[in-house]
Protein backbone atom coordinates (compact mmCIF):
# COMPACT_ATOMS: atom_id res chain seq x y z
CA UNK A 1 0.00 0.00 0.00
CA UNK A 2 1.42 3.59 -0.74
CA UNK A 3 2.30 5.44 1.86
CA UNK A 4 0.60 8.96 2.87
CA UNK A 5 3.42 11.12 3.46
CA UNK A 6 1.85 13.96 3.73
CA UNK A 7 -1.49 14.87 6.56
CA UNK A 8 -3.90 15.28 4.11
CA UNK A 9 -3.61 12.09 2.99
CA UNK A 10 -3.71 10.35 6.53
CA UNK A 11 -7.09 9.58 6.67
CA UNK A 12 -8.09 8.84 10.61
CA UNK A 13 -11.47 8.02 10.07
CA UNK A 14 -10.16 4.97 7.81
CA UNK A 15 -7.94 3.71 10.18
CA UNK A 16 -10.05 4.38 13.32
CA UNK A 17 -12.65 1.81 11.41
CA UNK A 18 -9.16 -0.75 11.78
CA UNK A 19 -9.32 -0.55 15.41
CA UNK A 20 -12.47 -2.57 16.79
CA UNK A 21 -12.24 -1.35 20.41
CA UNK A 22 -12.25 2.23 19.63
CA UNK A 23 -16.05 2.21 18.62
CA UNK A 24 -16.32 0.62 22.31
CA UNK A 25 -19.02 2.82 24.42
CA UNK A 26 -17.46 3.39 28.01
CA UNK A 27 -21.33 4.20 28.92
CA UNK A 28 -24.44 3.89 27.05
CA UNK A 29 -23.86 7.44 24.98
CA UNK A 30 -20.38 7.77 26.08
CA UNK A 31 -17.55 6.91 23.60
CA UNK A 32 -14.19 5.77 24.51
CA UNK A 33 -11.68 8.31 23.89
CA UNK A 34 -7.91 6.27 24.53
CA UNK A 35 -5.08 8.20 25.11
CA UNK A 36 -3.20 5.68 26.82
CA UNK A 37 -1.01 4.04 23.98
CA UNK A 38 2.32 4.62 25.64
CA UNK A 39 1.16 1.88 27.98
CA UNK A 40 -0.19 -0.14 25.40
CA UNK A 41 -1.75 0.81 21.84
CA UNK A 42 -5.12 -1.03 20.76
CA UNK A 43 -4.72 -3.49 18.63
CA UNK A 44 -6.06 -3.59 14.69
CA UNK A 45 -8.33 -5.93 13.35
CA UNK A 46 -5.58 -7.00 11.03
CA UNK A 47 -3.52 -8.62 13.87
CA UNK A 48 -6.49 -9.94 16.28
CA UNK A 49 -7.90 -12.12 13.08
CA UNK A 50 -4.16 -13.33 12.12
CA UNK A 51 -3.90 -14.56 15.55
CA UNK A 52 -7.50 -16.25 15.53
CA UNK A 53 -6.31 -17.92 12.37
CA UNK A 54 -3.31 -19.23 13.63
CA UNK A 55 -5.06 -20.83 16.09
CA UNK A 56 -7.78 -22.03 13.77
CA UNK A 57 -5.59 -22.93 11.31
CA UNK A 58 -1.60 -23.77 11.84
CA UNK A 59 -1.61 -23.92 15.84
CA UNK A 60 1.77 -26.64 16.82
CA UNK A 61 5.01 -25.94 18.31
CA UNK A 62 7.62 -24.76 16.55
CA UNK A 63 11.20 -26.40 16.05
CA UNK A 64 9.96 -29.60 16.46
CA UNK A 65 7.84 -31.92 15.22
CA UNK A 66 7.79 -32.77 11.11
CA UNK A 67 3.83 -33.17 10.48
CA UNK A 68 2.47 -30.13 8.19
CA UNK A 69 1.14 -27.61 11.35
CA UNK A 70 4.48 -27.46 12.81
CA UNK A 71 6.11 -26.50 9.96
CA UNK A 72 3.70 -23.83 9.04
CA UNK A 73 3.67 -22.98 12.71
CA UNK A 74 7.91 -22.74 12.61
CA UNK A 75 7.15 -20.77 9.31
CA UNK A 76 4.91 -17.97 11.16
CA UNK A 77 7.05 -17.35 13.70
CA UNK A 78 10.60 -17.37 12.13
CA UNK A 79 8.72 -15.42 9.00
CA UNK A 80 7.86 -13.04 12.00
CA UNK A 81 11.64 -12.48 13.06
CA UNK A 82 12.64 -12.00 9.10
CA UNK A 83 9.99 -9.34 9.39
CA UNK A 84 11.29 -7.20 12.34
CA UNK A 85 14.58 -7.89 11.41
CA UNK A 86 13.49 -5.44 7.83
CA UNK A 87 11.13 -3.38 9.95
CA UNK A 88 14.25 -2.12 12.22
CA UNK A 89 16.98 -2.64 9.00
CA UNK A 90 18.66 -5.44 11.18
CA UNK A 91 21.56 -6.65 9.13
CA UNK A 92 20.20 -10.25 9.45
CA UNK A 93 17.30 -12.16 11.43
CA UNK A 94 19.73 -13.89 13.36
CA UNK A 95 19.84 -10.51 14.92
CA UNK A 96 16.23 -10.77 16.41
CA UNK A 97 15.72 -12.23 19.40
CA UNK A 98 11.99 -13.05 20.93
CA UNK A 99 11.43 -11.99 24.82
CA UNK A 100 8.48 -11.34 26.89
CA UNK A 101 9.14 -7.35 26.24
CA UNK A 102 11.19 -4.56 26.66
CA UNK A 103 12.20 -5.24 30.45
CA UNK A 104 13.27 -8.99 29.67
CA UNK A 105 15.39 -7.64 26.81
CA UNK A 106 17.10 -5.34 28.96
CA UNK A 107 17.30 -7.55 31.55
CA UNK A 108 18.86 -10.53 28.88
CA UNK A 109 21.90 -7.89 28.33
CA UNK A 110 22.43 -7.40 32.03
CA UNK A 111 22.59 -10.75 33.20
CA UNK A 112 24.03 -12.17 29.85
CA UNK A 113 26.77 -9.81 28.53
CA UNK A 114 26.47 -8.03 31.67
CA UNK A 115 27.82 -10.79 33.82
CA UNK A 116 30.00 -11.82 31.24
CA UNK A 117 31.55 -8.41 30.66
CA UNK A 118 31.28 -6.02 33.93
CA UNK A 119 33.21 -6.25 37.08
CA UNK A 120 33.72 -4.52 40.23
CA UNK A 121 34.26 -0.46 39.60
CA UNK A 122 33.13 -0.71 36.05
CA UNK A 123 30.65 2.11 35.02
CA UNK A 124 27.42 2.08 33.39
CA UNK A 125 25.92 5.36 32.29
CA UNK A 126 22.12 5.53 32.34
CA UNK A 127 20.09 8.84 32.38
CA UNK A 128 17.84 10.59 34.94
CA UNK A 129 14.54 10.00 32.82
CA UNK A 130 14.38 6.11 32.71
CA UNK A 131 11.70 3.79 33.03
CA UNK A 132 12.37 1.96 36.09
CA UNK A 133 12.81 -1.30 33.45
CA UNK A 134 16.06 0.01 32.47
CA UNK A 135 17.18 0.64 35.83
CA UNK A 136 16.21 -1.73 37.95
CA UNK A 137 18.64 -4.87 36.18
CA UNK A 138 21.27 -2.66 36.35
CA UNK A 139 20.80 -1.74 40.04
CA UNK A 140 20.60 -5.34 40.74
CA UNK A 141 23.75 -6.28 38.18
CA UNK A 142 25.39 -3.45 40.19
CA UNK A 143 24.85 -5.24 43.01
CA UNK A 144 25.77 -7.98 42.36
CA UNK A 145 29.00 -7.14 40.83
CA UNK A 146 29.70 -3.74 42.25
CA UNK A 147 29.62 -1.19 39.83
CA UNK A 148 29.07 2.04 39.28
CA UNK A 149 25.89 3.80 37.94
CA UNK A 150 25.84 7.26 36.56
CA UNK A 151 23.06 9.46 35.51
CA UNK A 152 22.68 12.06 32.34
CA UNK A 153 20.92 14.33 34.31
CA UNK A 154 17.52 15.92 33.31
CA UNK A 155 17.07 19.69 32.36
CA UNK A 156 14.56 21.89 33.23
CA UNK A 157 13.29 21.60 30.06
CA UNK A 158 12.87 17.97 29.80
CA UNK A 159 15.81 17.62 27.67
CA UNK A 160 19.18 15.64 28.82
CA UNK A 161 22.15 17.75 29.50
CA UNK A 162 24.51 16.56 26.96
CA UNK A 163 27.45 18.48 28.09
CA UNK A 164 27.25 16.59 31.46
CA UNK A 165 27.11 12.95 29.17
CA UNK A 166 30.08 14.63 27.43
CA UNK A 167 31.97 14.90 31.05
CA UNK A 168 30.54 11.20 32.17
CA UNK A 169 32.15 9.77 29.36
CA UNK A 170 35.44 10.49 30.64
CA UNK A 171 34.93 7.93 32.90
CA UNK A 172 35.18 5.31 30.18
CA UNK A 173 32.27 3.41 30.90
CA UNK A 174 31.48 0.32 29.55
CA UNK A 175 27.99 0.99 28.44
CA UNK A 176 25.81 3.47 27.74
CA UNK A 177 21.72 2.41 28.24
CA UNK A 178 19.09 5.48 27.45
CA UNK A 179 15.75 5.21 26.38
CA UNK A 180 15.21 7.01 23.11
CA UNK A 181 12.17 8.72 23.94
CA UNK A 182 10.91 9.16 27.21
CA UNK A 183 7.13 7.70 28.53
CA UNK A 184 6.48 10.29 30.64
CA UNK A 185 8.12 13.31 29.11
CA UNK A 186 8.00 12.25 25.44
CA UNK A 187 11.12 13.31 25.00
CA UNK A 188 12.84 12.20 22.22
CA UNK A 189 16.51 11.76 22.71
CA UNK A 190 19.33 12.64 19.85
CA UNK A 191 20.10 8.75 19.83
CA UNK A 192 22.11 8.81 17.02
CA UNK A 193 25.05 11.37 18.13
CA UNK A 194 24.61 9.47 22.39
CA UNK A 195 25.77 6.63 20.49
CA UNK A 196 28.18 7.86 18.10
CA UNK A 197 29.61 9.70 21.01
CA UNK A 198 29.47 6.39 23.44
CA UNK A 199 31.34 4.49 20.76
CA UNK A 200 34.10 7.59 20.75
CA UNK A 201 34.22 6.81 24.18
CA UNK A 202 35.09 3.20 23.62
CA UNK A 203 31.39 2.29 25.22
CA UNK A 204 28.71 0.24 23.96
CA UNK A 205 24.99 1.58 23.85
CA UNK A 206 21.70 0.04 24.66
CA UNK A 207 18.68 1.73 23.44
CA UNK A 208 15.58 1.23 25.06
CA UNK A 209 12.94 1.40 21.88
CA UNK A 210 9.61 0.83 23.93
CA UNK A 211 8.33 4.33 22.62
CA UNK A 212 10.74 4.98 19.64
CA UNK A 213 9.83 1.78 17.66
CA UNK A 214 6.12 1.84 17.82
CA UNK A 215 5.97 6.00 16.90
CA UNK A 216 8.52 6.91 14.27
CA UNK A 217 11.10 4.71 12.40
CA UNK A 218 14.10 3.32 14.02
CA UNK A 219 17.04 1.83 11.72
CA UNK A 220 19.75 0.51 14.04
CA UNK A 221 22.47 0.72 11.26
CA UNK A 222 21.87 4.15 10.92
CA UNK A 223 21.72 4.20 14.71
CA UNK A 224 24.53 2.09 15.03
CA UNK A 225 23.19 0.60 18.19
CA UNK A 226 24.71 -2.34 19.82
CA UNK A 227 21.44 -2.96 21.51
CA UNK A 228 18.01 -2.16 20.86
CA UNK A 229 14.86 -3.71 23.31
CA UNK A 230 11.38 -2.87 22.57
CA UNK A 231 7.72 -4.86 22.93
CA UNK A 232 5.21 -5.77 20.49
CA UNK A 233 2.44 -4.83 22.59
CA UNK A 234 3.03 -1.00 22.04
CA UNK A 235 2.87 -0.95 18.34
CA UNK A 236 -0.56 -2.70 17.89
CA UNK A 237 0.88 -6.07 18.09
CA UNK A 238 0.14 -8.38 21.01
CA UNK A 239 1.48 -8.76 24.94
CA UNK A 240 3.48 -11.25 25.77
CA UNK A 241 6.17 -10.98 22.85
CA UNK A 242 9.31 -8.28 22.70
CA UNK A 243 12.37 -8.05 20.68
CA UNK A 244 15.92 -7.67 21.61
CA UNK A 245 18.45 -6.57 18.62
CA UNK A 246 21.60 -7.35 19.42
CA UNK A 247 24.65 -6.80 17.23
CA UNK A 248 25.86 -10.07 16.08
CA UNK A 249 29.91 -10.60 17.57
CA UNK A 250 27.95 -9.63 20.71
CA UNK A 251 25.03 -11.95 20.89
CA UNK A 252 27.93 -14.91 19.36
CA UNK A 253 30.10 -14.32 22.90
CA UNK A 254 27.47 -13.75 25.61
CA UNK A 255 26.20 -16.48 27.74
CA UNK A 256 22.91 -17.92 27.39
CA UNK A 257 20.02 -16.33 29.42
CA UNK A 258 17.44 -18.80 31.19
CA UNK A 259 18.27 -22.83 29.79
CA UNK A 260 15.97 -25.79 28.92
CA UNK A 261 14.83 -26.55 25.26
CA UNK A 262 15.33 -24.65 22.07
CA UNK A 263 18.19 -23.19 23.74
CA UNK A 264 20.52 -25.92 23.38
CA UNK A 265 22.70 -28.00 20.46
CA UNK A 266 23.51 -31.06 22.82
CA UNK A 267 22.12 -32.13 26.36
CA UNK A 268 24.59 -34.39 28.51
CA UNK A 269 23.79 -35.09 31.67
CA UNK A 270 26.41 -32.85 33.75
CA UNK A 271 26.70 -30.20 30.63
CA UNK A 272 25.04 -28.92 27.39
CA UNK A 273 26.18 -27.10 24.31
CA UNK A 274 23.75 -24.25 23.49
CA UNK A 275 22.36 -23.82 20.01
CA UNK A 276 22.90 -21.25 17.49
CA UNK A 277 21.42 -17.35 17.71
CA UNK A 278 19.08 -16.79 18.17
CA UNK A 279 17.97 -19.96 19.53
CA UNK A 280 20.21 -19.50 22.10
CA UNK A 281 18.47 -16.80 23.85
CA UNK A 282 15.27 -18.40 23.60
CA UNK A 283 14.60 -21.47 26.15
CA UNK A 284 11.20 -23.09 26.13
CA UNK A 285 8.29 -22.94 24.02
CA UNK A 286 7.85 -18.84 23.00
CA UNK A 287 4.82 -16.83 22.48
CA UNK A 288 3.85 -17.94 18.95
CA UNK A 289 1.26 -17.20 17.86
CA UNK A 290 2.36 -13.63 19.58
CA UNK A 291 5.11 -13.60 17.01
CA UNK A 292 2.72 -14.40 14.06
CA UNK A 293 0.67 -11.83 15.43
CA UNK A 294 3.79 -8.79 15.73
CA UNK A 295 4.28 -9.42 12.14
CA UNK A 296 1.16 -8.10 11.57
CA UNK A 297 1.54 -5.72 12.90
CA UNK A 298 4.00 -4.36 11.08
CA UNK A 299 2.92 -5.23 8.21
CA UNK A 300 0.11 -2.71 9.44
CA UNK A 301 2.34 0.17 10.63
CA UNK A 302 4.02 -0.22 7.57
CA UNK A 303 0.56 -0.01 5.48
CA UNK A 304 -0.23 3.29 6.70
CA UNK A 305 3.83 4.64 6.65
CA UNK A 306 6.32 5.09 10.13
CA UNK A 307 7.31 8.46 8.83
CA UNK A 308 3.42 9.50 8.53
CA UNK A 309 2.38 7.59 11.78
CA UNK A 310 5.06 9.98 13.23
CA UNK A 311 3.74 13.32 11.50
CA UNK A 312 0.38 12.89 12.47
CA UNK A 313 1.18 12.23 16.32
CA UNK A 314 3.73 15.24 15.82
CA UNK A 315 0.43 17.47 14.97
CA UNK A 316 -1.92 15.94 17.45
CA UNK A 317 0.35 16.68 20.37
CA UNK A 318 1.14 19.92 19.48
CA UNK A 319 -2.37 20.34 19.93
CA UNK A 320 -2.79 19.40 22.61
CA UNK A 321 -0.19 20.83 23.97
CA UNK A 322 -1.86 24.06 22.96
CA UNK A 323 -4.95 23.27 24.93
CA UNK A 324 -3.92 21.80 27.63
CA UNK A 325 -1.57 25.29 28.06
CA UNK A 326 -4.67 27.44 28.23
CA UNK A 327 -6.52 25.64 31.45
CA UNK A 328 -5.92 27.56 34.29
CA UNK A 329 -4.07 25.60 36.77
CA UNK A 330 -2.91 23.08 34.33
CA UNK A 331 0.84 22.85 34.00
CA UNK A 332 2.71 20.54 31.21
CA UNK A 333 5.74 18.69 31.76
CA UNK A 334 8.63 18.09 29.11
CA UNK A 335 10.35 19.70 25.76
CA UNK A 336 8.17 21.99 23.43
CA UNK A 337 6.61 20.11 20.32
CA UNK A 338 9.09 19.93 18.49
CA UNK A 339 11.51 17.46 20.87
CA UNK A 340 8.63 15.14 21.95
CA UNK A 341 6.49 12.30 20.96
CA UNK A 342 3.15 11.76 21.47
CA UNK A 343 3.06 12.35 25.31
CA UNK A 344 1.63 14.95 27.40
CA UNK A 345 2.34 14.62 31.04
CA UNK A 346 0.64 17.20 33.30
CA UNK A 347 -0.79 18.21 36.61
CA UNK A 348 -3.59 20.03 37.95
CA UNK A 349 -3.51 22.39 40.66
CA UNK A 350 -5.30 20.73 43.90
CA UNK A 351 -6.24 17.91 42.40
CA UNK A 352 -4.43 14.58 42.39
CA UNK A 353 -3.89 12.79 39.12
CA UNK A 354 -5.95 9.64 40.33
CA UNK A 355 -9.08 11.55 40.68
CA UNK A 356 -8.27 13.40 37.14
CA UNK A 357 -7.82 9.88 35.98
CA UNK A 358 -11.18 8.53 37.92
CA UNK A 359 -13.36 11.58 36.40
CA UNK A 360 -12.38 11.65 33.24
CA UNK A 361 -13.13 7.91 32.97
CA UNK A 362 -16.95 8.62 34.06
CA UNK A 363 -16.29 11.06 30.19
CA UNK A 364 -15.20 8.13 28.63
CA UNK A 365 -11.54 9.53 28.57
CA UNK A 366 -8.92 7.19 29.00
CA UNK A 367 -5.68 8.56 30.31
CA UNK A 368 -2.95 7.38 32.98
CA UNK A 369 -2.20 8.34 36.69
CA UNK A 370 0.75 7.61 38.32
CA UNK A 371 4.59 7.65 38.29
CA UNK A 372 4.56 5.66 34.65
CA UNK A 373 7.05 3.46 35.75
CA UNK A 374 9.33 6.40 36.34
CA UNK A 375 9.66 7.31 40.27
CA UNK A 376 12.94 8.77 39.91
CA UNK A 377 12.38 11.30 37.51
CA UNK A 378 8.90 12.45 39.59
CA UNK A 379 11.09 12.76 42.64
CA UNK A 380 13.51 14.69 40.29
CA UNK A 381 10.56 17.47 39.48
CA UNK A 382 9.29 17.18 43.01
CA UNK A 383 6.43 15.43 42.21
CA UNK A 384 4.39 12.46 43.26
CA UNK A 385 2.27 11.46 40.20
CA UNK A 386 1.24 13.08 37.03
CA UNK A 387 -1.83 12.45 34.83
CA UNK A 388 -0.32 11.10 31.23
CA UNK A 389 -2.10 11.67 28.09
CA UNK A 390 -0.47 9.89 24.81
CA UNK A 391 -1.14 9.21 21.33
CA UNK A 392 -1.06 7.16 18.72
CA UNK A 393 -2.25 6.71 14.48
CA UNK A 394 -5.74 6.63 15.48
CA UNK A 395 -6.42 9.60 17.70
CA UNK A 396 -7.60 12.91 16.76
CA UNK A 397 -8.07 16.48 17.63
CA UNK A 398 -11.74 16.03 18.42
CA UNK A 399 -10.10 13.60 21.06
CA UNK A 400 -8.35 16.08 22.30
CA UNK A 401 -11.11 18.96 22.84
CA UNK A 402 -13.15 15.60 24.93
CA UNK A 403 -10.16 15.86 27.08
CA UNK A 404 -10.05 19.04 27.58
CA UNK A 405 -13.66 20.04 28.08
CA UNK A 406 -13.39 16.58 30.47
CA UNK A 407 -10.25 18.37 32.49
CA UNK A 408 -12.75 21.29 33.09
CA UNK A 409 -15.16 19.31 34.32
CA UNK A 410 -12.69 17.93 36.98
CA UNK A 411 -12.11 21.64 38.03
CA UNK A 412 -15.92 21.89 38.10
CA UNK A 413 -16.07 19.38 41.08
CA UNK A 414 -13.21 19.74 42.91
CA UNK A 415 -14.29 23.57 42.60
CA UNK B 1 -18.35 9.23 39.20
CA UNK B 2 -20.86 11.51 41.03
CA UNK B 3 -21.19 9.08 43.86
CA UNK B 4 -17.23 8.69 44.15
CA UNK B 5 -16.86 12.00 44.26
CA UNK B 6 -19.38 12.67 46.85
CA UNK B 7 -19.43 15.77 48.58
CA UNK B 8 -18.29 13.87 51.92
CA UNK B 9 -14.87 12.85 49.97
CA UNK B 10 -14.07 16.05 48.61
CA UNK B 11 -15.19 17.94 51.53
CA UNK B 12 -12.70 15.62 53.58
CA UNK B 13 -9.74 15.65 51.14
CA UNK B 14 -10.00 19.58 50.77
CA UNK B 15 -10.65 20.40 54.32
CA UNK B 16 -9.04 17.40 56.35
CA UNK B 17 -10.24 17.34 60.03
CA UNK B 18 -7.13 15.20 61.62
CA UNK B 19 -3.97 15.69 59.05
CA UNK B 20 -1.09 16.56 61.29
CA UNK B 21 1.57 14.31 63.17
CA UNK B 22 1.88 13.50 67.38
CA UNK B 23 5.09 13.93 68.22
CA UNK B 24 5.27 12.54 70.55
CA UNK B 25 3.69 8.92 69.70
CA UNK B 26 2.25 5.64 71.16
CA UNK B 27 2.04 3.85 67.79
CA UNK B 28 3.26 5.39 64.36
CA UNK B 29 3.31 3.83 61.39
CA UNK B 30 3.78 4.48 57.60
CA UNK B 31 3.62 2.79 54.34
CA UNK B 32 3.21 4.03 50.23
CA UNK B 33 1.31 2.47 47.54
CA UNK B 34 3.58 1.56 44.64
CA UNK B 35 1.04 2.02 42.32
CA UNK B 36 0.60 5.65 42.44
CA UNK B 37 3.03 6.56 44.94
CA UNK B 38 0.41 7.54 47.48
CA UNK B 39 1.61 7.82 51.32
CA UNK B 40 0.00 8.07 54.50
CA UNK B 41 1.42 7.75 57.77
CA UNK B 42 -0.56 7.45 61.01
CA UNK B 43 -0.11 8.54 64.84
CA UNK B 44 -1.69 6.96 67.62
CA UNK B 45 -1.93 8.47 71.50
CA UNK B 46 -3.28 5.86 73.66
CA UNK B 47 -4.99 6.88 77.48
CA UNK B 48 -4.24 4.41 80.56
CA UNK B 49 -7.19 2.54 79.95
CA UNK B 50 -5.13 1.98 76.37
CA UNK B 51 -7.78 3.74 74.33
CA UNK B 52 -6.91 5.61 71.64
CA UNK B 53 -7.22 9.41 72.92
CA UNK B 54 -5.86 11.31 69.83
CA UNK B 55 -5.20 9.93 66.48
CA UNK B 56 -3.34 12.06 62.82
CA UNK B 57 -2.74 11.08 59.83
CA UNK B 58 -0.29 12.79 57.21
CA UNK B 59 0.68 12.36 53.89
CA UNK B 60 -0.07 12.60 50.29
CA UNK B 61 -2.42 11.06 47.31
CA UNK B 62 -6.13 10.84 45.74
CA UNK B 63 -8.85 12.24 47.16
CA UNK B 64 -9.87 8.75 47.72
CA UNK B 65 -6.96 7.86 49.85
CA UNK B 66 -6.58 11.15 51.86
CA UNK B 67 -10.73 11.16 52.87
CA UNK B 68 -10.57 7.74 53.91
CA UNK B 69 -7.68 8.11 56.15
CA UNK B 70 -9.13 11.12 57.63
CA UNK B 71 -12.29 9.48 58.40
CA UNK B 72 -10.78 6.19 59.55
CA UNK B 73 -8.56 8.16 62.21
CA UNK B 74 -11.79 9.97 63.29
CA UNK B 75 -13.47 6.39 63.85
CA UNK B 76 -10.77 5.16 65.70
CA UNK B 77 -10.74 7.59 68.99
CA UNK B 78 -12.18 5.88 71.47
CA UNK B 79 -11.17 2.83 70.64
CA UNK B 80 -8.68 -0.05 71.96
CA UNK B 81 -6.00 -1.34 70.28
CA UNK B 82 -8.15 -4.95 69.64
CA UNK B 83 -10.86 -2.85 68.13
CA UNK B 84 -8.43 -1.13 65.67
CA UNK B 85 -7.51 -4.56 65.07
CA UNK B 86 -10.60 -5.70 64.24
CA UNK B 87 -11.25 -2.87 61.47
CA UNK B 88 -11.98 -4.44 58.08
CA UNK B 89 -12.12 -2.95 54.24
CA UNK B 90 -15.78 -2.88 54.99
CA UNK B 91 -15.90 -0.22 57.88
CA UNK B 92 -14.09 1.75 55.40
CA UNK B 93 -16.24 1.18 52.15
CA UNK B 94 -18.97 1.57 54.62
CA UNK B 95 -17.41 5.00 56.10
CA UNK B 96 -17.22 6.45 52.60
CA UNK B 97 -20.37 5.23 51.28
CA UNK B 98 -19.17 3.81 47.52
CA UNK B 99 -18.14 0.80 45.97
CA UNK B 100 -14.99 0.70 44.37
CA UNK B 101 -13.10 -1.34 41.82
CA UNK B 102 -9.80 -2.63 42.23
CA UNK B 103 -7.41 -0.20 41.70
CA UNK B 104 -8.99 2.15 43.77
CA UNK B 105 -9.59 0.21 46.46
CA UNK B 106 -5.52 0.09 47.26
CA UNK B 107 -5.96 3.98 47.63
CA UNK B 108 -9.25 3.75 49.96
CA UNK B 109 -7.33 0.62 51.82
CA UNK B 110 -3.78 2.20 52.15
CA UNK B 111 -4.56 3.61 55.61
CA UNK B 112 -6.53 1.23 57.16
CA UNK B 113 -3.20 -1.07 56.08
CA UNK B 114 -1.07 1.83 57.62
CA UNK B 115 -3.28 1.80 61.02
CA UNK B 116 -3.47 -2.14 61.83
CA UNK B 117 0.09 -2.54 60.73
CA UNK B 118 0.75 0.28 63.32
CA UNK B 119 -1.76 -1.15 65.92
CA UNK B 120 -0.15 -5.30 65.44
CA UNK B 121 3.41 -3.62 65.78
CA UNK B 122 4.54 -4.55 62.56
CA UNK B 123 7.50 -4.31 60.85
CA UNK B 124 6.38 -4.32 57.52
CA UNK B 125 2.21 -3.39 56.43
CA UNK B 126 0.72 -6.00 54.03
CA UNK B 127 -1.78 -6.51 52.32
CA UNK B 128 -3.15 -9.51 54.10
CA UNK B 129 -4.34 -6.78 56.92
CA UNK B 130 -7.06 -5.45 54.66
CA UNK B 131 -8.30 -8.88 53.19
C1 LIG C 1 10.47 3.80 27.82
C2 LIG C 1 9.95 2.47 28.26
N1 LIG C 1 10.81 1.48 28.50
C3 LIG C 1 10.39 0.26 28.88
C4 LIG C 1 9.06 -0.03 29.06
C5 LIG C 1 8.68 -1.39 29.53
O1 LIG C 1 7.95 -2.08 28.59
P1 LIG C 1 7.37 -3.50 28.93
O2 LIG C 1 6.50 -3.32 30.14
O3 LIG C 1 6.62 -3.88 27.71
O4 LIG C 1 8.52 -4.39 29.21
C6 LIG C 1 8.13 0.97 28.82
C7 LIG C 1 6.68 0.71 29.05
O5 LIG C 1 5.95 1.53 29.52
C8 LIG C 1 8.58 2.24 28.41
O6 LIG C 1 7.71 3.24 28.18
Amino acid sequence: MPMANNVNGFDVARIRADFPVLARQIRPGVPLVYLDSTATSQKPRAVIETMDEFYRKSNANIHRGIHTLAEEATAGYEGARRRVAQFINAPSARQVIFTRNTTESINLVAFTWGRANLNAGDIVILTEMEHHSNLVPWQMLAEERGLRLEFIPVREDGLLDMDAYRELLELEPCLVSFTHMSNVLGTINPAREMIALAHQAGALALVDGAQSVPHFPVDVQELDADFLAFSAHKMCGPSGIGVLYGRKELLEDMPPFLGGGDMIKRVYLRSFAPNEIPHKFEAGTPAIAEAVGLGAAIDYLESVGMQAIAQHEHEIVAYALERLEEIPGVRVFGPSAEHKGGVASFTLQGVHPHDISQILDSFGVAIRAGHHCAMPLHEKFGLPATARASFYLYNTREEIDRLVEAIYQVKEIFG
Amino acid sequence: MDDLYRELIIDRYKNPHHRGVLEPNDISFEDDNPLCGDHIRIDLRLDEAGRVSEASFDGHGCAISQASADLLVESVLGKTLDEVRLLSKEDILDMLGIELGPVRLKCALLSLKVLKAGAYGLGEASDDLVE
